[in-house]
């Protein structure tokens, strides 16, 4: 019994020490001497890789993710007669929940799987010891622009998965089960407040793109550096991300309800 | 008397409950080749990861060029790095680049030298090593030996004044290692370099050294140049020097008796 | 491992989808409009129940908009809600005996304000205030009033009978 309390002990100081750790990898490769002439052209190329690549299955599931919530909520409404308010439910459900949290979660399985097995197998090879050796900084050469490429790629992805998310329940609503474009549109219109739902759900995906890209980043640059190693710590860079995702935007949710 | 250019006092290292060094002493002359020799484990990978401080000593001081460099400052550091080049074990090259990148990635991360001359001096470096004609191969294409003496010429692109070899000759075939150990003293003497080679092959090393430390349990077993080492009578030496397969590092992993062990399961 | 030129159209071409992206989230999905855009002018009134009345809240005319609530609080003396109404200026004409009321946007919507012209020849300016109001329907409160005419009425039905 005793054994049990001790080992719980140690995995939660492994897990502060390992947030501490997290944080100090964050601290180094943001506050610094931006070289920002040298950074813009890896960070370009990072957007490509993080953002560009992601966009694909991005673009898919916003429009079947649309299309379902159209098809489910046209069957309820109809139920009450009120299916002109199907503009309203699906605008609202894709801005404020549906639209940031389900990107970040994709992001996190595409992307950020991706970023932590190309940086564990970089540190794996000893690319990065070699780098530091030849005297330049992995955290800012390597690590920083992947890590800016996540932030600044999260709320972008999660603006076209709500544009397209809503194009795919007007396909279904409007062109295929017959509700009237008009009210489709003005219901939506009226219902949707772009203070609270559209501003919000880009502040929650900026918030997400932190989270998810930095927990990526960090466990690729401490994993254990063999093949075993990158595959755990992919493995827990998707679990915790999604995780962290969830936490954070019921904590987030409940800030805006509460009005700030 | 040439100076010390790496001077290694009391070093004191653990890695977990294992005690890596223990009050371990060597100095590196400047301008000759040291290697650094000992059996399977003993840390040696771990001592060049000491001196270009990428691992922290619990306690003992490691000078180079009169810096202590765990005192240095994390800029400070990275400028004093500049001036060592390191061989890894893996080579180590940058996967998503091809070797003439690879090479001019220090130059162009660390100067302001035109592209032009950046260019000149790559080539240059890859001629140094034989390689010129691949420069545009990705490393992906290379075979083992020929990605080594790429990562040779991108560690020697800013003209370190400190090389240190992590094993050069492992699982290389006979003409790559002369290739290396030709290259390893060329270097050296032309460039007035100070190297330090860490390896367990005898022939080699003997052939290229112009010192030799063993280590063993911890610390310095024997020292000399290489017709010293021959003639040394300690057991730790001469046990690595001959490959006696038994003796002070024992052929059992340690175990109980085989009576007892064959009486237990029968 | 395209080439550059390749990598900085694509992100170019991602960052203006992402852009075309808020464009369309602003204006066709949330109606961000400058309705304001242009002259507006406040006036405020005091209801004794708003209902469920809230801030950027539609003020009609004759069920066309012409403005929106801007701002809800209580009033401390009276105890009754001083709503203030942002009106869009076309015309400053809104008579002074104008009567605000609150309505229900079908049966179970939301509340809005409408506002009822009246006949006198003397305008409301900016700021001033709309003195006759109609509170909102409480529904409870109709329920309420329901059962008791109900029951008073068997109550005198039974009375009759004795």
């Amino acid at each position: 019994m005793v054994d049990q309390i001790v080992r719980i002990g140690r995995q939660g100081s492994k897990f502060c020490s390992g947030v501490g750790q997290a944080g100090i990898v964050l601290f180094h490769t943001t506050v610094r001497k931006p070289r920002l002439r040298k950074l813009f052209p890896l960070l370009i190329e990072q957007l490509y890789h993080v953002g560009v690549m992601s966009l694909v299955i991005i673009v898919v599931a916003s429009l079947f993710i649309g299309m379902v919530v159209g098809l489910q909520g046209y069957n309820t409404l109809n139920k009450f007669g009120a299916t002109a308010q199907l503009g309203q439910l699906l605008a609202l459900s894709i801005t404020r929940e549906l639209g940031p949290v389900v990107t970040a979660l994709l992001f996190a399985g595409r992307a950020g799987s991706a970023l932590t097995a190309e940086i564990g197998l970089m540190k794996a090879t000893e690319q990065l010891s070699s780098m530091g050796m030849m005297g330049v900084d992995p955290l800012w050469r390597v690590i920083a622009p992947r890590l800016w490429a996540g932030i600044i790629t999260m709320p972008i992805l999660a603006l076209i998965f709500a544009a397209l998310a809503v194009l795919g329940g007007y396909l279904v609503g409007v062109e295929w089960l017959g509700i009237d474009p008009g009210s489709f549109w003005s219901n939506m219109q009226s219902a949707v407040d772009y203070k609270t739902d559209v501003l919000s759900g880009i502040y929650k995906s900026f918030a997400f793109g932190i989270a998810v890209t930095w927990i990526a980043i960090y466990q690729g640059f401490a994993c254990v550096p063999t093949s075993a190693g990158i595959s755990q710590a992919t493995t827990r860079t998707v679990v915790f991300a999604s995780l962290a995702t969830l936490g954070l935007d019921f904590i987030l949710t409940t800030m805006m309800i509460g009005g700030w | 008397m040439t100076s010390a250019w790496v001077d290694v006092k009391n070093l004191c290292y653990r890695r977990g409950k294992r005690i890596i060094f223990e009050g371990a002493n060597l100095t590196i002359e400047q301008g000759k080749i040291t290697a650094i020799m000992g059996p399977s484990g003993t840390g040696k990978t771990t001592l060049l990861k000491l001196i270009g401080a990428m691992l922290t000593p619990d306690s003992g001081t490691i000078t180079v060029a009169g810096q202590d460099i765990h005192a240095l400052d994390r800029d400070e550091l990275y400028l004093a790095r500049r001036k060592m080049g390191m061989l890894f074990q893996t080579s180590a090259l940058f996967t998503n680049i091809d070797v003439f990148d690879n090479v001019a990635f220090p130059m162009r991360e660390n100067t302001d030298l035109s592209e032009e001359l950046i260019r000149n001096i790559v080539l240059m470096k890859l001629e140094a090593v034989g390689l010129r004609g691949a420069a545009h191969l990705m490393p992906g294409e290379l075979s083992g030996g020929m990605a080594r003496r790429v990562a040779l010429a991108r560690a020697m692109a800013l003209d370190p004044q400190l090389m240190m070899y992590d094993e050069p000759f492992v699982g290389q075939d006979p003409i790559s290692m002369g290739v290396l150990v030709k290259l390893i003293k060329t270097l050296n003497d032309v460039l007035g370099l100070t190297s330090i080679v860490v390896s367990h092959d005898i022939h080699e090393t003997f052939d290229v050294a112009d010192y030799i430390y063993i280590l063993s349990e911890g610390r310095v077993v024997g020292e000399g140049t290489p017709e010293d080492m021959n003639k040394n009578d300690s057991p730790h030496v001469k046990q690595f020097v001959h490959g006696l397969p038994d003796g002070v590092v024992p052929f059992h992993y340690p175990a109980v008796p085989l009576q007892e062990d064959l009486i237990t399961h029968g | 491992m395209p080439s550059d030129r390749s990598m900085n159209f694509w992100v170019g071409a991602f960052m203006i989808a992402g852009l075309a992206s808020l464009a369309v989230l602003a204006f066709k999905v949330s109606g961000l409009t400058t309705y304001f855009g242009g002259n507006s002018y406040v006036l405020t009134a005091d209801f004794d129940n708003i209902g469920s009345l809230r801030v950027r809240a539609p003020v009609t005319i004759a069920g066309v908009k012409v403005g929106e609530v801007a701002n809800i609080q209580l009033n401390r003396d009276s105890f009754q809600a001083k709503v203030t109404l942002r009106i869009k200026q076309i015309r400053n004409d809104l008579p002074e005996d104008t009567t605000a009321s609150i309505l229900t946007e079908g049966l179970l919507g939301s509340n809005y304000i409408s506002l009822s012209p009246g006949y006198q020849e003397t305008y409301l300016a900016n700021g001033d205030q709309i003195t006759e109001t109609h509170p909102a329907l409480i529904l409870e409160n109709l329920v309420g009033q329901l059962l008791y005419n109900t029951k008073s009425k068997a109550e005198k039905a039974d009375n009759k009978k004795t």
